[in-house]
């Protein structure tokens, strides 16, 4: 498995937690993540989506707002709050997708090492069921799991232990 | 329509290597006790228990042939709880390799020889 791509991890009941290498100095990384006009060209899930609204506050007790849109017309957005901005290294804030949709806690933590960066995001979530929903809804497409998939899935679980 | 009970048996049931192991196996096709005990150092009664905490979690249900009950997957269960992890993975690998390119942008705009240059305000 490539250990260069983003590893997801549930280390326990409310949290997702994401890990990934970056070739560049962290500050680049954390300028990356809290600059609004580099954050339109990467923060974009998939294809076909643009995001037309993105405004942050950096600062503690800051507001940030970001808006997707679709091809299709249909839109998303998010709205939050800093709650730590330690540049380059710490970045913490809350998350809503809105009122129907529990809260959450962003933490990203950069380290680096010979020029290269380690990013740790973990999202806390307020229960168990509020994160498995979030990992089950919003970035689904509908595409059946075939058995050759599955088989590759088992296999590279199989490769990590 | 599955319950998280059952999604807490999947995932319980795939933390364990040999476990993951057996089940790609049955992925290939049924099998029986025996066959699936073959390529571990594992008697045959431990790879039952393992085959038990798999049927608990319905991943795994047993043929009616009664000499050889061979073991068949049961993939939807286990379908769903990887399809989810999996799906998340794509769509955030997706943002990072757009921020792989953009970060290799951002270090050659650093690197270019400039006069010296004051700061702007970050907006």
């Amino acid at each position: 498995m490539n250990a260069k791509t983003v590893q997801v991890t549930t280390p326990s009941d409310r949290e997702v937690v994401m890990t990934r290498t970056f070739n560049a100095p962290r500050k680049l990384v954390f300028e990356a993540w809290t600059t609004p006009k580099y954050l339109q060209r990467w923060l974009l899930g998939p294809e076909g989506w643009t995001m037309p609204i993105c405004e942050i506050d950096l600062r503690p007790g800051g507001a940030w707002h970001f808006a997707w849109r679709n091809s299709d017309g249909t839109e998303m957005s998010m709205r939050g709050t800093y709650k730590e901005v330690r540049p380059p290294e710490r970045l913490v804030s809350t998350e809503s997708w809105g009122p129907e949709w529990p809260e959450t806690l962003n933490t990203i933590e950069l380290r680096e090492e010979n020029g290269i960066t380690t990013m740790t995001l973990t999202i806390l979530y307020v229960s168990k069921e509020a994160r498995d929903n979030a990992l089950k809804t919003g970035m689904a497409d509908g595409v059946e799991a075939s058995f050759g998939r599955l088989e590759k899935v088992l296999e590279s679980m199989g490769g990590q232990s | 329509m599955h319950t998280s009970e059952q999604l807490d048996a999947t995932f319980a049931a795939l933390a364990d290597p040999t476990r993951r192991a057996i089940l790609a196996r049955l992925a290939k096709g049924d099998a029986s006790v025996m066959e699936l005990a073959e390529p571990f150092e594992m008697s045959q009664p431990a790879i039952s228990k393992h085959l038990k905490v798999l049927e608990r979690a319905g991943l795994v249900s047993r043929g009616r042939d009664a000499q050889r009950r061979p073991r068949r997957l049961e993939a939807k269960p286990l379908a769903e709880a990887t399809e989810w992890l999996e799906r998340y993975r794509q769509f955030w690998e997706g943002n990072f390799r757009r921020l792989d390119a953009l970060l290799d942008e951002l270090k050659f705009g650093e690197s270019k020889p400039s006069p010296a240059r004051r700061r702007g305000k970050t907006s």
